[in-house]
């Protein structure tokens, strides 16, 4: 086995340390001090910034969620004022209605009276008429059956008792 | 199994190590440039090049630096679950460590003798996994001690220990605490040492069956190849799994030092 055998040759074990510390201490130096520190703070940073960014788009999202549900309170409450404000101006117009009818009614009942009363004096108006016209037509009656002359108030008198009874 | 003769078929000889140039003397011992040395910079320069895919550092990451950051999550993660939030401290070790097996234990894999090229698995010596139990364990001991100073003794006395084990638990402990930088180091250097070994002698069933004529040569290294190819996914399996066993064991190693029991 050379690697026993050769440990009698003078040069062999000095020869294999010598190029050991050489290329090791240049990896320990090179690579392990110096290239290994480098890829693994590129690999912090990467790890770090994809936790910054998951953070930020959890803030974000946590955000959105905020703005819709301050969205959603908010129409909401316009949604309750808006039925509010309907609800008033139902009221409102429900009293004005019933304000206007009655005055309407007010107005009708007024022109109902004065018509009756228009009416009621033109029937009397027109009775009188008739009492005059009936005690006209009795005298002139009397007159062409009997020839006697009655005075106008005997036949209005009388004309007033036979309307009065008729 | 001699390195001085390298008979064409021996399985142990590509793990010899090949002196290539002198370079200086250190304490009269010459110290070599080897293929051994050569292969670990290039397992190390394509560590660095596979790395330099992770410093593009985009903040939409490339398949390239998912690959890269998959591998240092991996190791951070490992070592949050068995230290805690402190074992951040430890990763860049861990992670030289267990990125450097596993690419010494890869590069040694690649078929490159198709073209004349021999890769070496520098992970198949000891002489280079007990360094680095080594290392790991003084990591674990330097960790330990100057946590919890002469505390660091309790990690011999498991909680709850009875009185009259007492004589027994700690020499037991002592042992298995001691016995790991071997356990460590040579899990590794068998690992890596059998799998090409079992590759090797296959390949050479080919080439001796070959000789002894098409009849009995065919089936066989049909058989071989088809061994072989399995062997080939299970190696590199094992290059995956000892790298992360090494960086486990030191991890949890270095747990018991941080955190004691």
């Amino acid at each position: 086995m050379p690697q026993i055998d050769q440990l009698s040759e003078s040069w062999f074990a000095v020869s294999q340390l010598f190029w050991l510390a050489i290329v090791f201490g240049a990896v320990f130096f090179i690579i392990g001090l110096y290239m290994l520190p480098k890829v693994e703070a590129t690999v912090d940073a990467r790890d770090r910034k994809i936790a910054e960014d998951l953070a930020s788009a959890k803030a974000a999202r946590d955000a959105a969620d905020g703005l819709e549900e301050d969205y959603r309170t908010g129409t909401n409450r316009a949604r309750g004022d808006a039925q509010g404000l309907i609800g008033k101006a139902k009221d409102k117009a429900a009293v004005d209605t019933a304000k206007l009818v009655a005055k309407a009614d007010a107005a009708i009942a007024e022109k109902m009276a004065a018509a009756e009363g228009a009416i009621a004096t033109a029937r009397s108006q027109a009775l009188a008429e008739i009492e005059q016209v009936a005690s006209d037509s009795a005298s002139a009656l009397v007159a062409r059956l009997s020839g006697a002359k009655i005075s106008a108030s005997d036949a209005s008198g009388a004309v007033k008792v036979a309307l009065n009874h008729g | 199994m001699a390195v001085a003769e390298p008979a064409q078929l021996d399985p142990m000889h590509q793990f010899a190590v090949q002196p290539i140039a002198h370079l200086f003397d250190i304490g009269g011992r010459g110290v070599y440039l080897t293929n051994s040395a050569v292969w670990m910079m290039i397992a190390g320069l394509l560590l660095w090049v596979f790395m330099l895919g992770g410093m593009k550092r985009q903040l939409v990451p490339g398949r390239w630096q998912m690959a890269v950051e998959g591998f240092t999550g991996f190791i951070s993660s490992m070592m949050t679950a068995n230290i805690g939030p402190e074992g951040r401290k430890y990763t860049p070790y861990i992670f030289s460590l267990f990125m450097f097996i596993l690419f010494a234990n890869i590069v040694g894999m690649i078929p490159l003798g198709l073209f004349g090229i021999h890769p070496f698995t520098a992970t198949s010596h000891f002489t280079i996994t007990g360094v680095l139990a080594i290392l790991s364990f003084s990591i674990v001991l330097i960790v330990g001690f100057w946590k919890h100073k002469l505390h660091f003794f309790s990690l011999f006395v498991p909680h709850g220990t009875p009185l009259w084990l007492m004589p027994l638990i700690p020499p037991i402990e002592f042992v298995s605490f001691m016995v790991r930088p071997f356990s460590l180091g040579l899990r590794l250097f068998v690992a890596m040492t059998a799998g090409h070994v079992l590759l090797e002698v296959f390949s050479s069933f080919i080439i001796d069956s070959l000789h002894a004529g098409p009849a009995l040569g065919v089936p066989i290294s049909l058989a071989s190849m088809a061994l072989m190819v399995g062997i080939s996914a299970l190696e590199l399996l094992v290059a995956g799994i000892q790298a992360y066993v090494f960086a486990l064991l030191t991890s949890l190693y270095l747990n018991d030092a941080v955190n004691l029991h």
